[in-house]
């Protein structure tokens, strides 16, 4: 379990370093670089480039950034003067984490739920019920959701608001649209993992057992059911952020997805590779996580074998 | 008996014996619907095992014999199978119309089954000892604890060593022997009337096969069960078995002791089946005997006998019509033309001492 | 009591192919597959509605008076009516006809880039499984890399940076998106590899890239096609995604996702802007999802019956 533990985060490591690379690679390849729309003087210009350590030779504006990065410093704005990359994240992330959040826990549990009833009643009306969400939630992107949402509960039934972020009321229809394709895919993951769980072996067992359907379900089933399902949350939580780069815009919710966009437009290159620094190992540490969850979970994994007869 | 013209087909009626019976299937008929057509898996099979007595169903794979006995469990998956009409009666019981409610407490507690596969007919996630526990705290209503204690008692009894640290562990951390011994033990938890084991040794290595063979034996003789064990190697059935069943394509062929079946077997298949059995007293550089072809496909049965394509004593009656069971010897019975009474050519059978090469 | 007359004693002489006698005509691989596939409805819906966003797609632009960029001002953000057939953008253009563009557009993109990532991602899988060893090794721990590397974030810093189109597009979802593929493919192969046909091969004297080409490519035909249609709605939701935030097609030239982009700044008053390309986005993924599911079910052999 040790060796799996550092093997992945050795992973992770070469995994940042290698985006770290790649994007200051790209970011410098763009002809023209930093302030060239900007109207000023020329001195102006240099003086600006000094400031910055933009008029460095390259690999020495490499070096510094790794240095800046192991230290956690993510670099400051060009778009908005003087404010650091840092302060950004660390005002806007906790809204997009807890948004984020919010559309995760609902949409694993509803998610699951529904794959468990889908499969137990396979072939019934909640079966079609709940593969026709699964594939709405499939087909149809978060924008196109949140958009529809917006439009028919925001505008036409006024029951939520529209947009902003504020109490209770404003979470809701951000998270579901944030969530829905998770949930549609969780619960078709579910479900055909509980219908591989229903003719293994063991069930089988268990069944000639004598054991009452819900102790079978429980205990046999969901257990062994429920473990792709862990396998998959780090792609899950991967996904959930990406989608609010474009649930945030559309919200006008202050959160880290909608200033990276907005640095896109602006074509404010520190922030773009701060704050993709920081998506990424964001990521890959959730992703870690997770993978050490799994091993947590799973005896299989847990517990090494030992034979004997 | 019915009086028929002269022949002698026995039915089940009225039998003095019966209740000395624990299982007695009669007539038992099952198809599954697959999207390619009907496959007539068990085409009136009927047979029986005493109390304390130890049957060995033996035949080769697709046969029916596995589909038979989870029928009587009333574990065969309904949706794409079917039981078409047939009487399985358990200690008394009608178990055919049974709900499943109620099965469940048949299955577990009155009828105990080991399946084939160890490797994957344990629960991953959970500890070896809750497996055999929740047995017993379902149908005997025990405490955690107390179930706990006797399935440290039951590895014991399956020849586990280490028991009790052994019930804590996961089914993975044990060997493909030792799993099948916990599957025993799981089955015997609750003190069954019945064991069925569906090749319990199939998917062991000899030397362990020879183990769990032994296992079962000693469990027999002291605990006095019955046992019905389903296999297709004659090996086993050897060791084990008071009486046989011998099926073939969804039928039973021929029904006897084990002495009747080895030694005196009556139909063309049962022998084939012996002869085919490598020996070690026999020269070098003999042949082995094998049963050319494949017995037939199930979704279209064929008229008559299942096996006349493939037997050297077929004849024509054979191919047209199936053939009812015959009286051999005492609890001794056989579904072939050969033995019908109208066969001129049954005299010679008398003769040849069981032998039927004609 | 049957008839049975003493004749019907007589016996039979079998030639041993009576024995062997199969009574169902036997059925070949593909051919059980596509049976198995045209009785999935949800397959054959989905292979429906693909044919007709197809068709759409190519003579939609054709048969419409309009082309997808010419504008008229006096006529913006019209329903759908007898001139428009399905109204005009906020600009004038006519809705029909960019749709059909657009339709194209993101088909184009979404099975340019799978293909590509096909491409690449059987090479690289097909090499690292068939050689194995130290090759397969480093091979396998880059891919691995490469997957831990959240794509989408890669292809949005590179599509930062390169100048917008319909390329730069394909090029950014197809720098990484092969390691899923070749993930895949070596999987498979490594599986095959060990099958004894393709030891004969080599004890005839076969050359390694024929024996992958000849006989473990086809084998993993199914694994491959299925890998192809899962990835194509995948595509298609990035594309989208992509040109919704900005960083995609760009006008004129639109891709269903950018007419989103374009819908969505009216979306409370003229809500079927955006509605339409998302409805036609969501039927896209939705035909490719069910096509590559039936797909996937049809080539399984363990679902062959």
């Amino acid at each position: 379990m040790g060796r799996f533990i550092l093997r992945r985060l050795g992973y992770a490591v070469l995994s940042l370093w290698i985006v770290v690379t790649f994007t200051f690679i790209l970011m410098n390849a763009v002809p023209g670089g930093p302030f060239t729309t900007a109207k000023m003087t020329p001195q102006v210009k240099a003086m600006l480039l000094r400031k910055y350590n933009l008029d460095r030779p390259l690999w020495e504006q490499y070096v510094t950034l790794l240095k800046d990065l192991i230290r956690l410093d993510l670099g400051v704005s060009l778009y908005e003067r003087g404010r650091s990359v840092n302060s950004i994240v660390s005002s806007c992330f906790p809204v997009s984490a807890l948004l984020g959040a919010e559309a995760l826990t609902t949409a694993v549990a509803l998610g699951i739920a529904l794959g468990i009833v889908a499969a137990l009643y396979r072939g019934k009306g909640l079966d079609y019920v709940a593969i026709t969400i699964a594939v709405i939630g499939a087909s149809v992107p978060n924008f196109v959701v949140a958009a529809v949402l917006q439009c028919v509960v925001g505008g036409m039934w006024r029951i939520l608001p529209i947009a902003r972020w504020g109490g209770p009321a404003t979470h809701v229809l951000p998270a579901i649209a944030l969530g829905f394709a998770t949930t549609a895919g969780l619960s078709r993951l579910m479900r055909s993992s509980m219908l591989e769980v229903i003719n293994q072996d063991y069930v089988r067992t268990a069944r000639a057992k004598g054991l009452t359907p819900t102790q079978i379900t429980w205990r046999h089933m969901i257990r062994n059911a429920i473990l792709p399902v862990v396998t998959v949350l780090g792609p899950t939580i991967a996904i959930i952020m990406t989608g609010t780069l474009v649930v945030e815009r559309m919200f006008a919710i202050p959160g880290l997805g909608r200033y990276y966009v907005e640095s896109i437009y602006n074509r404010d290159y520190t922030v773009i590779m701060g704050t993709t620094v920081f998506y990424v190992a964001f990521l890959l540490l959730m992703t870690f996580l997770v993978d050490v969850l799994y091993g947590l979970i799973d005896p299989r994994i847990r517990i090494a074998g030992r034979r004997g007869d | 008996m019915i009086p028929g013209s002269g022949s002698r087909r026995w039915t089940y009626m009225a039998d003095p014996k019966s209740d000395s019976r624990l299982l007695e299937i009669q007539d038992l008929q099952i198809s599954f619907h697959t999207y390619a057509g009907e496959v007539h898996a068990v085409r009136g099979v009927s047979l029986s095992v005493e109390k304390s007595g130890s049957l060995a169903i033996v035949g080769e794979s697709g046969c029916g014999k596995t589909v038979t006995m989870q029928a009587v469990m009333k574990l065969t998956p309904i949706p794409p199978g079917e039981i078409k009409s047939g009487s399985i009666v358990f200690n008394g019981r009608e178990l055919i119309h049974l709900s499943d409610r109620d099965m469940q407490s048949v299955r577990g507690k009155d009828i105990g089954m080991i399946f084939q596969d160890p490797m994957t007919g344990l629960n991953p996630t959970m500890t070896v000892g809750v497996q055999i526990a929740e047995t017993l705290v379902r149908h005997r209503r025990m405490g955690k604890a107390e179930a706990w204690e006797k399935a440290v008692e039951m590895l014991e009894l399956v020849e586990i060593p280490q028991a009790s640290l052994r019930a804590s562990q996961y089914p993975h951390q044990f060997s493909g022997g030792m799993r099948q011994r916990a599957m025993i033990a799981i089955a015997l938890a609750c003190d069954p009337h019945l064991i069925i084991a569906d090749e319990p040794t199939t998917s062991l290595d000899v030397t362990i096969q020879a183990q769990i063979l032994e296992l079962l034996q000693n469990l027999q003789n002291r605990l006095g069960m019955t046992i019905i064990l389903i296999t297709h190697n004659l090996g086993v059935v050897a060791r084990i078995a008071r009486h046989i069943s011998v099926m073939y394509a969804g039928k039973v062929v021929e029904t006897g002791t084990a002495e009747q079946v080895f030694h005196n077997s009556a139909h063309p298949y049962t022998r084939a089946l012996l002869r085919s059995v490598p020996r070690l007293d026999l020269p070098t550089r003999t042949d082995l005997e094998s049963i050319p072809g494949t017995p037939p496909d199930l979704f279209v049965p064929p008229p008559g006998c299942a096996f006349a394509a493939r037997c050297k004593s077929a004849m024509q009656v054979c191919l047209e019509h199936d053939a009812g069971p015959y009286r051999v010897g005492d609890n001794h019975r056989v579904s072939c033309w050969l033995w019908d009474d109208r066969n001129p050519h049954r005299s010679d059978l008398f003769l040849r001492n069981g032998g039927i090469d004609l | 009591m049957m008839d049975i007359k003493p004749q019907q004693f007589n016996p039979v002489m079998l030639g041993s192919a009576e024995g062997e006698a199969i009574t169902r005509p036997p059925v070949g691989y593909w051919q059980d597959a596509w049976m198995r596939f045209r009785k999935n409805k949800l397959a054959m819906t989905g292979l429906i509605v693909l044919a007709v966003m197809t068709l759409f797609a190519v003579l939609g632009p054709l048969i419409s008076a309009w082309d997808y960029r010419s504008y008229e001002f006096g006529h913006a953000n019209e329903f759908p009516n007898a001139r428009h057939w399905l109204g005009t953008d906020y600009l004038g253009r006519d809705m029909f006809t960019r749709l059909g563009q657009g339709t194209r557009i993101s088909v184009y993109i979404a099975i340019m880039s799978a293909l590509i990532n096909l491409a690449i991602g059987v090479t690289y899988g097909g090499i690292s499984g068939y050689f194995g060893g130290a090759v397969d090794d480093v091979m396998m721990r880059t891919v691995d890399i490469l997957i831990g590397i959240p794509y989408l974030l890669i292809v949005i810093i590179l599509l930062t940076v390169m100048e917008p189109g319909l390329t730069s597009i394909i090029v950014a979802m197809t720098i990484t998106g092969w390691a899923g593929m070749a993930r895949l493919v070596r999987g498979q192969i490594l599986q095959l590899r060990e099958m004894e046909y393709v030891l004969a091969a080599r004890l005839v004297g076969a050359s390694p890239r024929r024996i992958i080409a000849r006989h473990l490519i086809p084998n993993t035909m199914g694994v491959i096609l299925v890998s192809l249609t899962a990835n194509i709605p995948g595509a298609i939701f990035t594309e989208a995604f992509l040109s919704f935030i900005g960083l995609g097609v760009r006008t004129p030239l639109a891709s269903l996702g950018t007419l989103a982009n374009e819908g969505y700044q009216t979306l409370l008053v003229y809500p079927h802007n955006l509605v339409i390309p998302g409805v036609f986005i969501s039927f896209l993924i939705m035909a490719f999802n069910f096509v590559g599911d039936g797909l996937r079910d049809a080539l399984d052999p363990r679902l062959r019956q």
